[in-house]
């Protein structure tokens, strides 16, 4: 019971179980697609586990996987909020006990719903599932609320209003209700599913020149969830850095201007053809912040390695090998800036050359592309929160800078070569010449992966042996349950401790 | 640990390096005694068309190829028509004349306008038709495989030339569904034995040699069995081969706003889901590929058409007219 108190009520451990969810529907539903089915793999996941796979119902099944990640993922970033992000304790077990029962129902009933036949009641409780996540979000963003004077921020070095209203808190809280409103973008048109509205991917539609509205509001839906999940993650790790000083006060507000003007652009889209441009200008602003948290925290990093090491006078190379000390530390920012190259540089290249190059193209070329860098961004905001589990799992030593320089090498091996992939043609025009590169290119994209699931499923496989310990690092979890951060405001102070969540696992 | 992230870094280095392929000029024909001047009547009535499938009518008989145009058909219409004069060749590239399409002025659209365009490039990597002597020439053994490189206005061209057309998409999906509403031509399963796609690379490899423009002579997968591979008929409901797989299809609709040409069936490149019956690629009228080539539809004539008037039925029935 222990165990399951750890896995099931800890934020601690409620992360390792979605983590260890997430991995392992990539692990068995990546067997059916790809390379896999030429080597026999998928007949052998679909005989062992009985898959019913109707090759009519692949774009019904291909969403419904979808949503069984993100919502883990959001999940995560859920658990990950309410420990960071000073509120009631009442508040962050509802939420977190609320959230977890919902992602796994829907998780175990969409995927049977997909995968195993069309069972329409697993259907319904896939729908519940669904509405109990959103549920979970509502009382989030609640809990966010900015306005409430007992989170007002007191130290200065952190964004706030005159008043003392938190800035960070109010952009976890501006992410919140925009996700909200998203997936309602999301929910409405699936509300009219078979009932006028029919299964599509977005990517399928990119050369129709009349969408319905309720297809735009599908491909609305879909990048601005990943573009808030991607925001999520960015406040969630600058706190983990106890981002703070001149950049907070800059990024805080940027970043809560661009998540609005970004969201109201997406939504937008389903009326006008100027929501491009809003969501461009909402981009900018995003990445500006997110920018911003980078240069901090590689800045915190030179500083801190050199402060261990005593150096008073460092070298410029010191400084270097300071920043490249903890790679688990180092790595989630130098994603967000890889991410430009794989995703955010292609998305606006595309948009630049869309007449010159992408729409001569053959739509199915197009289609790899854009499915592609989207696929890499949730790929990347995925290692960025392995990376923060390592170091919530304690992980010190060789090991750490072993795990963390083999995923940041296999993850942006395998992504810059998909990259690649995706646009071979700038890079060898003659057409035959580049099944040479792909073959390479595929290759380079299987080794990263392959690097990726192989330390994967040794940190799991490592947290699952913990578990049959008497005392293992689980059990120390249970105590220390939350994320040991710096909080932008510590209403501890003010009120009673025991109503509050505070770290140290205190209750 | 340095010293292996070095060697990972050189190690990506080199297999970043790129080399040109061999491409073959020549191969062992292969027979498979399927005859591509075979035409096929498709009959008036409904059918299924799309993922999701809605009933459409197509009211009147047609009659559809019973294979893609070959490389050896279509280097025989480039020689009619160059001695008509109605092709020329300029650099290397074959162009004719091609009326053009009605501008609608719609976002991202572009013009097509009249004026000579491209058919075919010759000496592309991947196409099998060589001019030399003033006539074109296939390829030894490349004869009866698909003609590719291809623009849209050259298969349009040899479709006009001939007084025939390119199917519609709609005329397409039902030869190559017929009345049920399966996944693929041949059925709802899909193996290497039965289709060239991408999962038949392992397999093809081993017969075809190491070409990577790794098209299958027209109407190969037909029982047949080749150097002891065994192959399963793919043919449609209809009787029609190939019509998933191989080498993606261009079909004649011209939508307004857009002039995207559109492309059914899939090819060697793709995996399966390319090659579902409702997919569908599309690009500018002059782009060419080692993977696109394309077959014609025909209208039946008055007399012909009385004469297959009991004739509503599918695969057993099917009517076969050698041209």
């Amino acid at each position: 019971m222990n165990r399951f108190n750890y896995l099931f009520t800890s934020t601690k451990g409620l992360i390792l179980v979605a983590i260890s969810l997430v991995s392992l529907i990539t692990g068995i539903f990546g067997t059916l697609s790809g390379p896999m089915v030429e080597w026999g793999v998928r007949d052998l996941t679909v005989g062992i586990l009985g898959m019913d796979l109707n090759p009519a119902e692949r774009a019904g099944r291909i969403i419904m996987l979808y949503h069984t990640i993100a919502m883990s993922i959001v999940a995560i970033e859920v658990y990950m909020i309410t420990s960071i992000i000073p509120m009631k304790k009442y508040e962050q077990r509802n939420i977190n006990a609320i959230i977890t029962f919902g992602y796994i129902i829907a998780m175990i009933a969409g995927l049977g719903f997909a995968y195993w036949g069309h069972n329409f009641s697993l259907h319904g409780i896939f729908l519940v599932g669904q509405s109990l996540v959103f549920f979970a979000g509502l009382m989030l963003a609640v809990a966010l609320n900015p306005w409430k004077k007992i989170y007002y921020v007191t130290n200065n070095e952190y964004a706030h209003t005159k008043k003392g209203v938190d800035m960070e808190r109010m952009a976890f809280f501006v992410m919140a209700v925009a996700m909200l409103i998203s997936a309602g973008f999301g929910a409405v048109t699936g509300s009219f599913w078979s009932n006028g509205h029919e299964t599509f991917l977005a990517e399928d539609l990119i050369r129709d020149p009349n969408k319905t509205a309720l297809q735009k509001a599908i491909v609305g839906h879909l990048h601005i969830m990943l573009t808030l999940i991607a925001v999520a993650i960015t406040l969630i790790v600058g706190r983990w850095m106890n981002f703070k000083g001149a950049f907070h006060k800059i990024a805080m507000p940027t970043m809560i201007f661009g998540t609005l003007v970004i969201s109201g652009g997406v939504w937008s889209v389903v009326w006008t053809h100027m929501a491009h441009t809003f969501i461009y200008i909402g981009s900018v602003f995003v990445m500006l912040a997110a920018l911003l948290l980078v240069i901090f925290s590689w800045k915190k990093l030179i500083n801190d390695r050199i402060a261990e090491r005593g150096l008073s006078n460092p070298t410029f190379f010191q400084k270097f090998a300071a920043l490249f000390h903890d790679p688990i530390k180092f790595g989630p920012f130098w994603q967000m800036v890889f991410m430009n190259f794989t995703v955010s540089g292609v998305g606006i290249f595309m948009a630049i050359k869309l007449d010159q190059i992408f729409r001569v193209w053959p739509a199915r070329e197009e289609r790899i592309t854009l499915t592609g860098h989207w696929h890499i961004l949730a790929a990347l905001i995925a290692t960025i929160i392995i990376m923060y589990f390592v170091d919530i799992s304690g992980i010190k030593g060789k090991t750490r800078k072993w795990f963390g320089w083999l995923l940041i090498i296999g993850s942006d091996t395998a992504f810059a070569s998909m990259t690649i992939f995706s646009m071979k043609r700038l890079i060898v025009e003659n057409e035959t010449a580049q099944q040479g590169l792909m073959d390479k290119v595929m290759l380079l994209a299987d080794f990263g992966l392959g690097i990726i699931l192989v330390m994967m499923l040794m940190l799991l496989l490592w947290r699952l042996f913990d578990l049959f310990k008497k005392k293992g690092i689980w059990t120390e979890e249970s105590v220390n349950q939350e994320l040991t951060v710096e909080k932008t405001s510590n209403p501890v102070l003010n009120i009673e401790r025991d109503t509050f969540n505070t770290e140290g696992g205190e209750k | 640990m340095k010293k292996i992230i070095f060697a990972t870094f050189i190690l990506l280095g080199l297999f970043g390096c790129n080399s040109q392929p061999v491409i073959n000029t020549e191969t062992e024909l292969i027979e498979t005694g399927i005859n591509p001047d075979t035409w096929i009547t498709i009959p008036a009535g409904t059918f299924f068309s799309g993922m999701v499938p809605h009933e459409k009518l197509i009211d009147y008989d047609y009659e559809m190829m019973l294979t893609h145009v070959t490389n050896g058909q279509y280097a025989k219409y480039l020689n009619e028509a160059f001695s008509k004069g109605i092709i020329k060749i300029y650099k290397d590239s074959i162009l004719g004349f091609y009326k053009g399409d009605p501008f609608d002025n719609y976002l991202h659209e572009e013009e097509i306008t009249a004026g000579d365009k491209l058919f075919l490039a010759l000496n592309k990597s991947g196409t099998h038709i060589r001019f030399t002597s003033e006539t074109f020439n296939v390829d030894k053994g490349f004869d009866n495989h698909p003609v590719i490189n291809v623009t849209w206005f050259g298969a349009n061209a040899y479709a006009k030339f001939y007084h025939y057309r390119l199917p519609t998409e709609l005329e397409w999906e039902k030869a190559a569904r017929g009345k049920d509403t399966r996944a693929y031509p041949w059925g709802n399963e899909i193996s290497s034995r039965i289709t060239n796609y991408k999962s038949s690379n392992t397999v093809l490899h081993n017969i075809l040699g190491g070409n990577v423009a790794r098209t299958t002579p027209v109407g190969y997968y037909n029982g047949k069995t080749y150097d002891g591979f065994e192959t399963e008929d793919n043919r449609s409901p209809y009787g029609l081969y190939d019509m998933g797989g191989n080498v993606w299809q261009w079909v004649g609709d011209d939508y307004p706003k857009v002039h995207y040409r559109y492309m059914r069936g899939g090819s060697f490149t793709n995996y399966e889901y390319n090659i579902f019956v409702w997919a569908r690629n599309s690009a500018g009228p002059d782009y060419s590929s080692i993977n696109i080539g394309f077959r014609c539809a025909r209208d039946i004539s008055k007399n012909a058409k009385e004469a297959n008037a009991d004739d509503n039925s599918v695969i057993d029935n099917t009517q076969v007219n050698n041209e």
